[in-house]
Formats: C-alpha cells, sequence, structure tokens
C-alpha cells in the first residue's frame, strides 16, 4: 500500500510526520512511500534526504491525496477555509488517516470523515498500557514539550539557573517550582536539574512522588491522605473543594519563592485547571517566569494567553501552545517512530497491507472511525485496572509452588535425617559417633565457608578443594611402612597420584588466582 | 613422635584448609587462602611422615617427589580453556587413591575391631572404595568428554534407569556379601565385584550427560572425590580426613546445587542424564517466524564506537575459539575511548563453575568490570550494545516468554532489554537444550556469523 506524507498546514508546525530514516523502516514493513514536496523543512530533512531514502517527492497536496492509501499527519485534517488547505475535504473515501485527532474536540470533524468512510486511527486513543508506550504519541510530544518549556524559560529569565559562587560575587542558584509531574513535568524537572536550578514539584497524584524525589527534586506534599488524585489510565482527576483550597495556598506561598513555575496541569476532556491566580503572579518576584504548558486548554495561569510571551506585573508569562514544534527534529523523529511501531502492529505480515484488527487492544482504542461508524470512545480498557503483571504469568506463576515444594522437601529431609541420625545413635559404638560429629560439623563449616565464596573464583575453588581432598595421602602414609609387599605397593601408587594431584592442585590454583587483576 | 603432636598438627592443617576455602571469599584474599592450604598440607604431611611413617622412606620419597613433579609440569602447561579437563583428571585421581588405600587397608587386617566395630569399619571401607571408584571412572569420562576424545552427546542407553537401579542394588548385594564374608575372614570378591560395578556405574552416569551439563557434572565429581576422603577417613579414624573430606564434599554439593539452580533444573534430573526428554517434541516451528539480520564486523565496530554502555556476554563458545584475548583487546581500545565495558556472566556459562571467569582473567581482564548475572540484569535497558559470544540458552528469551519452553524458567541474561544485541555464532544451531532462540529473531539483535575469533579480530581491526 502507498503511505502518503502531507506537508502540515497548520501555521506555525514544523514537524513532519515521517523522517528519512523511519521511511526505511516502513518499506520494510512493504509499504511504499510519498511525501509532499518541502514536508520535512521546517524539521531539517530536505527533499533530497527524503530522496536517498527511496522516497517519492509529490509536488502538491492534491495529488498526495489521490494516490495515497494511508495518510500520516501530526495535526488532525485541518480547515482553514481556502481551497487547497482543506485537508478534510482532499480525504477520499477508503483511505486511512493516522495523526493525532482529539476526538473529544472534533466531533464534527470525525463524523465528517466517517460520512466518507475515511478509516481514522487517533495516536491520541491509544490507551496507555505498557505494550503500547512505544506508541504513545501524547508522551512523546510532551517530554519534548516539558525540556523545551525549561529552555524558553531559561531565554526570558535574566539570571543563570545553576548557583555559582564566582570572583565578582556569590549568583544563587534559580528556584523552579514545576506544577504538575506527568510526562512533560518530568521532563522538565530532570532538564532543570541538569541546568543546575533548584527543583520542586507538586503533583495531586501521590505516587509520583517516588519519581519526582528519583530525579532528586523536592516533592510538596499536601497533608490530604484520603484523597488520591489519580485518575482513569494514570491521569490526574477533578479533586475537591477542601483539597484545592489548600493547594492554592501551597501555591500562593511558593509564588513568592520560587523564580519560575512551569504548569503542565492537564485534565482529559476538561478545561485547565486554574492554579496561578493574578494575586500570585503580583506576589512573584520581578523577573520571574511563568510557563504555561496548559495555554492551550485555558491555561493553568490566569493571565496567560495562548502562542503569546507577555509581561504582566513584572513577571514573563509563556503561553507558547506548540513547544514540540519548536523542537521540530527531535519531536519529528520520536512522532514517527511512534507511528512505525504502530504501523508494525497494523502490518502483522509484513507485506505491506494494513490490517485493522478490532479484537487488539491497543488498535481498539486508537481506531475512532471504521467502515462509515464512529467507534470512539473505545469500551473500557481491561488491562488498566490489573497489575502489569498479568500480562506475563510464564515466569511470575510458577514460582510460589515450586518455593512451596522446595519448603516441603526441605522439611522432609530434615526429618528422615533425623531419623537417621537416631538411628545410627541407638547402634553405633562411641568411637564412631564422636568421628560422626566432627563429620557432621565439618560438613556445617564447609557450607558455611563455601556459601561465601564468590562465583568468579568457582573454579579456583574446585581445583583448591581438589587438592586438598588429596589428603587421602595420609592413608597411604598409615600403610606404607607395612610388612605386606602388596600393601606398601598399593601405599605408595596412591602416594604417587596423590602427590601429581597435591602439587598439580596447588600450583595451577595458584597460577589461576594470580591473573585476577584489577 | 608423639600421637599427642600428630593430632595437634592435624588440627592445625583442617584450620588452615579451612582458612584456605574462606580466603576464596574475595579476589584480593584468594592468594593469601591458597598459602593456607599449601602450609596445611605441609604440616599435615610433615606430621604424618614424621609420626606415622617407619619404614620405606625411600619409596614415601620417591613418590612424593615424581609425582610432584608430574604434577607442576601439568599445572605449568595447561591451556586455562582446558582447565575443565585437568580438574577432571586430577578428581579421577583422588577416586583412585581413595580406591587403592581402601584395599590396602582391608588387605592389612586389623585384630582390634570385633562384632559392631568390625561391622562398621567393614562398611566405611566399603563405601570408601565405592564412592573412590565411582569418582575416578566417572571423571575419566567427564575428561574423555571435555577433551573431545569421547563424544559430547549424550549416550542414552535404552531402559537406563532400570540399568542404574539393578548397579544400585547390585552394589547393596554384595556390600551384604562383603560384611558376612569378612567377618570371617574373607570378603575379596565382593570388593573386587563392588568395584567392578561401582565403575561401570560412575562411566554410564557421566555417558549419559551432554556437554552443557558439565558444570553440574564437575561440581559433582569434586563433591564425590571429597565423600570418598570422608568414607576414607571414617575408615582410618582419622578426623582431618573426615574434616576435609566434609569440607570439599560440601564445598561440591553447594556447586552443584548452585549450577542447577542457574538452570532452573533439578540435581535428579541433571544425574538421570538427557535434558528435558519430556518436551524435545516441540522445539522447532515455535518461533522460527521473523527473519534474521546479519551485520559485518565493520558494522559491528561501528556500533561499539558510538555506544556508551557495552555488555559482553561470553559462553563456551568463547572458550573454544580461544578469543579471551581479542576480548581483552576490544575491551581495552573501547575503555580508552571511554566506554564502559562490563562482561555478564551466566554460573553455567562454560564447562565448569566460573569457567569464563578465569578465562577473562588470563586474557588480563579485570575482575572488577566482570559481573554475575544477578549483579547486571537489572542494567541491561540501559546497555547500547550487549556482545553475545558463543553463547546461546543462557540468553534465550524463551525461558521467561515462553511457557511451555523446555527451559522455561531458567534464569538468563536479559540482553534483549539492551538497545541492540550482537550474537556472534558459527551458524544458526540451536543450543545444548535444542531450543530455537527468539533472541535471534529480534527487532534489536544483529548476527554476525562466522568463527568468533576471526570475527573479533575483524572487529578489533575495525576499531581505529
Amino acid at each position: 500500500m502507498l503511505i502518503g506524507i502531507p506537508k502540515e498546514v497548520y501555521p506555525g508546525e514544523d514537524r513532519v510526520s515521517t523522517t528519512p530514516d523511519t521511511a526505511l523502516l516502513l518499506q520494510k514493513l512493504g509499504y511504499d512511500i510519498i511525501i509532499e514536496s518541502g514536508a520535512g523543512v521546517g524539521a531539517k530533512f530536505t527533499d533530497d534526504t527524503y530522496r536517498e531514502a527511496n522516497v517519492e517527492i509529490v509536488a502538491d497536496a492534491r495529488e498526495l491525496y489521490e494516490s495515497a492509501d494511508i495518510i500520516l499527519k501530526v495535526r488532525p485534517p485541518q480547515n482553514n477555509g481556502s481551497e487547497h488547505d482543506n485537508e478534510a475535504d482532499l480525504l477520499r473515501t477508503g483511505q486511512t488517516l493516522i495523526s493525532f485527532f482529539q476526538p473529544a474536540q472534533n466531533g464534527e470533524l470525525l463524523k465528517e470523515l466517517t460520512e466518507k468512510k475515511v478509516t481514522v486511527l487517533a495516536i491520541d486513543s491509544i490507551p496507555r498500557i505498557s505494550r503500547a508506550q512505544k506508541m504513545d504519541g501524547l508522551s512523546s510530544m510532551a517530554n519534548i514539550a516539558g525540556y523545551r518549556a525549561v529552555v524558553e524559560a531559561a531565554q526570558h529569565f535574566g539570571r543563570f539557573f545553576t548557583g555559582q559562587i564566582t570572583a565578582a560575587g556569590k549568583i544563587p542558584p534559580a528556584k523552579i517550582l514545576v506544577i504538575g509531574a506527568g510526562v512533560a513535568g518530568l521532563a522538565a524537572i530532570g532538564t532543570a536539574k541538569s541546568m543546575g536550578a533548584i527543583v520542586r514539584a507538586f503533583d495531586t497524584r501521590p505516587e509520583v512522588k517516588e519519581q519526582v524525589e528519583s530525579m532528586d527534586a523536592e516533592f510538596l506534599l499536601l497533608d490530604f491522605s484520603d484523597e488520591d488524585g489519580t485518575g482513569h489510565g494514570g491521569y490526574a482527576k477533578v479533586m475537591s473543594e477542601e483539597f484545592i483550597r489548600a493547594e492554592m495556598d501551597l501555591f500562593a506561598q511558593q509564588a513568592k519563592e520560587v523564580d519560575i513555575i512551569i504548569t503542565t496541569a492537564l485534565i482529559p476532556g476538561k478545561p485547565a485547571p486554574e492554579l496561578i491566580t493574578e494575586e500570585m503572579v503580583k506576589s512573584m518576584q520581578n523577573g520571574s517566569i511563568i510557563v504555561d504548558l496548559a495555554a492551550e486548554m485555558g491555561g493553568n495561569c490566569k493571565l496567560s494567553e495562548p502562542d503569546k510571551v507577555i509581561t504582566r506585573h513584572a513577571v514573563t508569562i509563556i503561553g507558547y501552545t506548540n513547544l514540540p514544534s519548536r523542537l521540530a527534529t527531535t519531536s519529528s523523529q520520536l512522532y514517527a517512530t511512534n507511528l512505525r511501531h504502530l504501523l508494525t502492529d497494523l502490518t502483522p505480515a509484513k507485506d505491506g497491507k494494513l490490517v485493522i484488527d478490532m479484537e487488539d487492544i491497543i488498535i481498539r482504542g486508537a481506531t475512532v472511525s471504521k467502515d462509515g461508524k464512529i467507534t470512539w470512545p473505545p469500551p473500557p480498557p481491561k488491562l488498566a485496572a490489573t497489575p502489569p503483571s498479568q500480562q506475563n504469568p510464564g515466569p511470575e506463576n510458577p514460582l510460589p509452588q515450586s518455593q512451596q515444594k522446595r519448603s516441603w522437601g526441605t522439611a522432609l529431609v530434615f526429618f528422615l535425617g533425623t531419623l537417621v541420625f537416631l538411628g545410627i545413635g541407638q547402634v553405633a559404638p562411641p568411637d564412631f559417633m564422636n568421628h560422626f560429629t566432627v563429620f557432621v560439623l565439618a560438613c556445617f563449616v564447609g557450607y558455611m565457608v563455601v556459601w561465601n565464596v564468590t562465583p568468579a573464583l568457582h573454579t579456583p575453588l574446585i581445583s583448591v578443594t581438589n587438592a586438598i581432598s588429596s589428603i587421602i595421602i595420609i592413608g597411604a602414609l598409615l600403610q606404607i611402612s607395612s610388612d605386606n609387599l602388596l600393601i606398601s605397593l598399593l601405599a605408595a601408587m596412591a602416594i604417587f597420584i596423590t602427590s601429581v594431584n597435591i602439587f598439580g592442585g596447588f600450583a595451577v590454583t595458584q597460577r589461576m588466582l594470580s591473573m585476577f587483576r584489577k | 613422635m608423639s600421637q599427642g603432636f600428630v593430632t595437634v598438627s592435624f588440627i592445625g592443617a583442617s584450620i588452615m584448609f579451612i582458612l584456605a576455602l574462606s580466603g576464596l571469599s574475595k579476589p584480593e584474599t584468594s592468594r593469601r587462602g591458597n598459602i593456607y592450604g599449601v602450609l596445611g598440607m605441609l604440616l599435615a604431611l610433615t606430621a604424618a611422615i614424621l609420626g606415622l611413617v617407619s619404614a620405606n622412606y625411600f619409596i614415601l620419597f620417591g613418590g612424593i617427589i615424581i609425582g610432584g613433579i608430574v604434577g607442576l609440569v601439568l599445572a605449568k602447561k595447561v591451556e586455562m580453556t582446558q582447565m575443565p579437563e585437568l580438574v577432571a583428571i586430577l578428581h579421577s585421581l583422588v577416586g583412585l587413591a581413595a580406591v587403592l588405600v581402601g584395599f590396602a587397608n582391608f588387605l592389612d587386617h586389623n585384630p582390634s575391631f570385633v562384632g559392631i566395630d568390625k561391622t562398621i569399619h567393614d562398611i566405611e571401607t566399603y563405601l570408601g572404595v565405592l564412592i573412590g571408584a565411582l569418582t575416578f571412572s566417572g571423571s575419566v569420562i567427564a575428561f574423555g568428554k571435555l577433551s573431545a576424545k569421547i563424544s559430547g552427546k549424550p549416550l542414552l542407553l535404552p531402559a537406563r534407569h532400570f540399568l542404574n537401579l539393578m548397579l544400585l542394588l547390585g552394589a547393596i548385594f554384595f556390600g551384604v556379601l562383603f560384611v558376612n564374608q569378612s567377618a570371617v575372614g574373607g570378603g575379596m570378591v565382593p570388593l573386587v565385584c563392588m568395584t567392578i560395578i561401582s565403575l561401570a556405574f560412575g562411566v554410564h552416569m557421566v555417558m549419559a550427560i551432554g556437554g552443557a551439563d558439565m558444570p553440574v557434572v564437575i561440581s559433582m565429581l569434586n563433591s564425590y572425590s571429597g565423600w570418598a576422603a570422608a568414607a576414607t577417613g571414617f575408615m582410618l579414624n582419622n578426623d582431618l580426613l573426615i574434616v576435609v573430606g566434609a569440607l570439599v564434599g560440601s564445598s561440591g554439593a553447594i556447586l552443584s546445587y548452585i549450577m542447577c539452580r542457574a538452570m532452573n533444573r533439578n540435581f535428579i534430573s541433571v544425574i538421570a542424564g538427557g535434558f528435558g526428554t519430556e518436551s524435545t517434541a516441540q522445539p522447532q516451528g515455535e518461533d522460527s517466524e521473523g527473519e534474521v539480520i546479519a551485520i559485518t564486523a565493520a558494522e559491528v565496530a561501528e556500533l561499539l564506537r558510538e555506544a556508551k554502555e557495552v555488555m559482553i556476554i561470553p559462553g563456551y563458545g568463547m572458550a573454544v575459539a580461544h578469543a579471551q584475548h581479542t576480548v581483552y583487546e576490544i575491551t581495552r581500545k573501547l575503555r580508552e575511548k571511554n566506554i564502559n565495558v562490563r562482561f555478564g556472566i551466566h554460573p553455567v556459562a562454560g564447562r565448569m563453575p566460573g569457567h569464563m571467569n578465569v578465562l577473562l582473567a588470563e586474557a588480563k581482564v579485570p575482575y572488577d568490570i566482570v559481573f554475575e548475572r544477578d549483579e547486571i540484569n537489572e542494567d541491561f535497558p540501559e546497555v547500547d550494545v550487549s556482545m553475545v559470544i558463543g553463547a546461546n540458552d543462557i540468553v534465550n528469551p524463551a525461558a521467561k516468554e515462553v511457557p511451555d519452553s523446555p527451559i522455561a524458567g531458567m534464569p538468563v541474561l536479559e540482553c534483549w532489554k539492551g538497545r541492540s544485541t550482537i550474537v556472534l555464532k558459527r551458524s544458526m544451531a540451536t543450543g545444548y537444550a535444542g531450543v530455537a532462540n527468539p533472541l535471534f529473531y529480534k527487532d534489536n539483535s544483529r548476527m554476525l556469523f562466522g568463527d568468533a575469533r576471526e570475527s573479533l579480530d575483524n572487529v578489533l581491526k575495525n576499531l581505529d
């Protein structure tokens, strides 16, 4: 089948849905690929590099939409009014569209495409299960947005992030508060941390505390142990009023202390919660920065304006809505890889034929329109509630059983051993029992000592125990002085071979051990 | 010299031997440990010669000197790849010595034993000879298999379990006969019969075990040689022999246990021989899908140069190809470029416990970058390139992913979790377990076909 890559028409969108590298891999799945001329320019991929990857260049979008069976895009189809840009119109019956779609916001568009019998797979509808992580375009983009948010903040911030003591005086490190520790938040924390700032983070979901702390940032905790902000699929949910009041107090207090606030708080399908009031902005020090990653959904900050950088009360508020596009090369690369993984799943036979298997939970989730029917929202994913270990029961399950068996076996061995010992004790003469005591104790000493031997030295252990076990020579020494010629002959023979063993064993052990060096 | 002095020396020797084993807990203290072992042996021998021997000094010293020279020459000449063979043949000597001492002791009728003492003494003699003969013949066969003088494939006679049972019953039968006859002054015939049975048992047992189970066999024979010494100690009423025998016996037993656990197999099934006989019917077909992607030495060098974290997983193939020195050269070059190279060793890699460690040590790889499976298995997600050299089953994802695979549950090195894996292999043949390896078909796996040594030489050339 033929995959078509149109140029993104949304203003300022620099991303492209397939890079030359991924194009090569897609061809391995059996697909042919065409691309609209100049589609990769924004992401610094020229037509020539695509050509080198056996991708055919098509001069205009109309031609591309006419010939391609599958359209890979970044943004949902746009209708900007002008004839050329109306992507929804260009899509035709029987075609498959794979892109970000936001079916909740784009209901009209979805209906229109469904009527045209365009099959639509929305990357943002892929369920959040571990198998689907490699296709999770939202996470890839969020990661980039988090990184870029810190870079934007640094751009407008008049100071160092890292603290320094210079000949010209001491510079304090910047203090950064990250609100919402999802993928974007964690990326922002990591970036800010690596630039040397002091980072604090807040999230309504207490289980992210560990992740935040593992990145060496401080987690601000509200004392609301009975309320957990984890909603469906690991996203956040709306909190109670009481909680929100406590949260706002915390932000108000933090606003006075920190230099930069990065907000990433989003609840799926709802306007972004307003977390930073005008009062808080006023209370911030002059020259502070707010980066509002939720600006597109109404903003976490009261004052932020989408796609604009504004200054209010001497605080710079950055409301860029398309941060991934500002890092177009990397975001195209990651997004293209996400798409490739999805296409790999969609092409089980690697023969270039797309198969939409509605039994597959990932493909089911992604498919929002198929055969003239809207298939969104998908039935709730069954796997979301079960722990991930359910997915591969193989190695997990047999363990407890065998362990149980083993402990029974151990008990049985001990029991039988005790019986045997008691039996021997009944009949054996005291002399034998003395030796037996020595034997059992020595076994235990051996057990304790040998478990301490490092596995790296197991070969020397075997060779040295071999040398030591030649102590059997003493048995031969006891008999060598016998008057019986046969006995002393046997003893002499034994002495000879054990000597081989003693000298050989110790010497080769020494040789091996001397080779072990740091 | 007084008996007391001999006893005290023996106690001293026992302590020295324990110190020798405990010294092996760390590479830093291991050399001192070995010296303790030598000193202990010296002390015991001096005391025994001064205190126990009264005649035939000429034969005695002749035997020690000639034997010693033979031993030293062997130790000097052996190549590290041949260590398993050397160890096997040395084990056989301990077994043989136990048999000889047992016979000598039996011929040297001691009239002081009567009644139950006599019975116990006879049983001890019998057991000492039995274990000794078993160790001897088993080790000789193991030596033959390891040095490829005998085919490494398991020899599975029909009705072999029945045969084993018969041999065991025979040994018990002759044991009873021996004790009865010995009570009236005879017993030579049953003792010889049993020795033959025991030898046959040793041969049959090791013949049925395949090459990759050799770590278990070597450990087991190591253990037996200890028990043979302990039984001889009981026979001779000598505590030093008992202590040493018990130390060595338990050491070998623990090693066998560790090796079995590393393969997720049970000791009895290893000894009974023939890997996974119940489930060998289904090895092919299940994962032959997907294609194998070959790679050239130049590309491997490229991958290695661009990596930050490299993990090398050696297996028996590295030993066979004598590739450890080239591996070290590659390691050195990469480390000069500030690439973190580490080695991941599976406990059953190679033909004896710790085999790979010794080979790498010989090639001057510092031991602090050589890690055990449990130490590094968690780190694979951060590894850029894993290089599997002549290993197969120990990196088989089927052990984790295919519940009905014959090797399911075997702890393996999870190299497929890394960014990419390069597998050096001569052909696409399955490993010892006869199980297809899905690792080769993974997206991030690349195969470098050919002799490991030549392939690595080429990689090394391309590294500059």
